[in-house]
């Protein structure tokens, strides 16, 4: 009854916060998936044993050590450490495939990261199994089958499902999830595991660069001010960068700001640009296709600023400032510069 | 270089999502078709790839026939090539899409075959199940990077960048490969009128691959409960700028 999950580290070799999420929703699919008669089966394992594992065990690349605080804390009572060094998504998915197996797992797990949704898509294709992206819950019905719920168009709609797989391979969406250690924490053991890997799994091996991109990230910033259509052109966005200047910000902007050239794409929120999880999006000229509003949904507050009141923006946004932004936007300036004149 | 692009219709989707009656389908009564995001950038990498080191670039899509319609957009971006693998129009799955794919690479020339450089989009735009370009690459063995924004092809094969957690990746691959392109790789131009003509004359060839179903299985999409809210409206132009100062001030932005 065991559940996989491949965990991913933050720098300083903690558990990153995505698999934090996928670890919560691991548990949870461990809960459901275990007989009734035993509802904690890990606490039958022999220590040291990996025999007839259960609940969710954690799969660490590379050292492990960083990572057993939180591993406990979220009620992980076994670690596999896997020899390997530097990122290699198929030699990762071998490891994954190679510990499905011995130890019978009926569920694999991953965070929806680049990283995460790269190595599971290898693991479905090295076991031939489906591998169900960006789900949401996973739970076993009445009748014993695997019900998932996941999202598609970047989570503007979801689906129900039914995936009948052993294992069953999944990503989680990370950001339809929050993470919750477990309540009872756990003793984790950390076992060794050799992965058995061929030349071909090592071919494609990742060299990262040391270099931090300089500046505030678009996906972490705690202000985001947003241009869209309404911009009007890529000569309008000089505004938008005093705004976010003044509020400690960054500049985001919409699809069709990058596609018409208007700005580059680093800058796009949306499904096919960045995520963002701001306190404050000021989104300016915005209209708010369903491709937009999956970026920037988990911002904190929405204020927008539009001249037509039936955008779509304005049922997604909590205020609306109902007119033009090249009238709006240079008045708020302004009245924010008098106010840090006059404290 | 013989480039082989791997392309998906999907709707148009704008301000909102409808399902259909039986929750099997985006309702796409009222909008259009289009090739997802990624895989536009895919076609436009392909294209300028073939301009610097010659060859050529077929698309290939698997759907209904009116799917012919996004081949023919391809084509009008400088694509040479189309090939339509031709459904009944229900939803193919990751696991026969890849297969139906690798089917038609194998029965070269048919498709245009054997290819230097085999492209997909990251994730499709609306099932998003980052996984159909892996599996080709699987069952072709070739090496296979995925959410590349930056390619060079060298004399020994390739370099495909990507970002990752504010650092850049970097990965040395032989040829040929697989490899899945993310949005923002490149600009895609606009096609050309002589390319639209090129595009409407073109041949466009068919094969019927067989549908199998693999282990997951759809039962209804569904819009998510709770999404419309109506926004508070702080005022009408610059005289809101008064009520929007507070607000920011409330939510502890201001400086």
């Amino acid at each position: 009854m065991t559940v996989l999950c491949l965990i991913e580290q933050a720098d300083d070799g903690g558990v990153a916060d995505v698999s934090l999420r996928a670890l919560t929703f691991a548990r949870a699919l461990a809960v459901s998936l275990a007989p009734a008669a035993s509802p904690t089966p890990a606490a039958s394992a022999a220590p040291g044993s990996t025999a007839g594992l259960g609940g969710v065990a954690a799969v660490v690349v590379g050292d492990a050590a960083g990572a057993v605080p939180a591993l406990s804390e979220y009620g992980v009572s076994d670690a596999f450490e896997v020899e390997l060094t530097g990122y290699a998504p198929q030699a990762w998915a071998r490891a994954l495939a190679g510990l499905a197996a011995e130890l019978g797992a009926t569920a694999v797990v991953a965070a929806s990261t680049d990283h995460g949704s790269e190595v599971m898509a290898h693991l479905g294709a090295i076991t031939g199994l489906p591998m169900a992206a960006n789900c949401v819950s996973a739970t076993r019905s009445a009748t014993g089958d695997l019900q998932i719920v996941r999202q598609r168009w970047a989570g503007s709609l979801l689906e129900d499902a039914v995936l009948d797989a052993s294992p069953a391979l999944m990503t989680v969406a990370a950001d339809a999830v929050t993470a919750a250690a477990a309540g009872d924490p756990a003793a984790t053991a950390v076992h060794v595991f050799q992965p058995a890997l061929g030349q071909a799994d090592l071919l494609v091996t990742a060299t990262e660069s040391a270099e931090r991109s300089a500046g505030m990230s678009l996906a972490t910033a705690r202000v985001v001010v947003g241009g869209g259509r309404g911009v009007g052109g890529p000569d309008g966005f000089g505004v938008l960068e005093e705004l976010a200047g003044l509020l400690g910000g960054v500049v985001g902007v919409s699809r069709v700001v990058t596609s018409e050239g208007w700005r580059p794409h680093k800058q796009q929120v949306g499904q096919t640009g960045t995520r963002i999880s701001p306190e404050l999006y000021l989104a300016c000229g915005i209209s708010g296709a369903i491709q937009h509003m999956a970026g920037c949904l988990s911002a904190k507050h929405i204020v927008a600023v539009n001249t037509d009141p039936d955008a779509p923006i304005i049922s997604h946004a909590d205020y609306a400032v109902i007119g033009d932004l090249n009238q709006v936007l240079p008045a708020l300036v302004a009245a924010i510069r008098a106010r840090e004149g006059s404290s | 270089m013989e480039i082989l692009v791997c392309v998906k219709r999907v709707p148009m989707v704008g301000g909102k999502i409808v399902v259909t009656a039986d929750g099997q389908d985006v309702d796409t009564r009222m909008s259009g078709f289009t090739v997802s995001p990624h895989e536009e950038c895919a076609v436009e990498e392909a294209v300028r790839l073939v301009e610097r080191h010659g060859g050529t670039v077929t698309v290939l899509t698997l759907g209904p026939p009116a799917a012919a319609d996004q081949l023919r957009d391809m084509l009008a971006l400088g694509a040479s090539r189309a090939v339509l693998l031709e459904t009944d129009g229900r939803e193919w799955g990751p696991v026969a899409t890849a297969d139906a794919i690798v089917a038609a690479v194998r029965s070269s020339p048919a498709a245009g075959g054997p290819y230097d450089l085999l492209l997909f989009g990251n994730e499709a735009a609306d099932t998003g199940d980052y996984q159909v370009a892996v599996r080709v690459a699987h069952a072709l063995g070739l090496p296979c990077v995925t959410g590349i924004k930056n390619l060079e092809v060298t004399d020994v094969g390739a370099r495909a960048k990507r970002e990752y957690r504010g650092t850049e990746e970097a990965f040395d691959i032989p040829l040929p490969a697989v490899v899945s392109v993310k949005e923002g790789i490149n600009l895609p131009r606009y096609p050309s009128l002589p390319g639209r003509l090129r595009a409407k004359r073109a041949t466009i060839e068919r094969q019927e691959p067989e549908w199998h179903p693999d282990g997951l299985r759809k039962e209804r999409l569904r819009v998510p409960a709770g999404e419309s809210k109506r926004a508070a409206v702080l005022g009408a132009g610059a005289d809101a700028v008064p009520a929007l100062v507070t607000l920011l001030d409330e939510l502890g932005i201001l400086p």
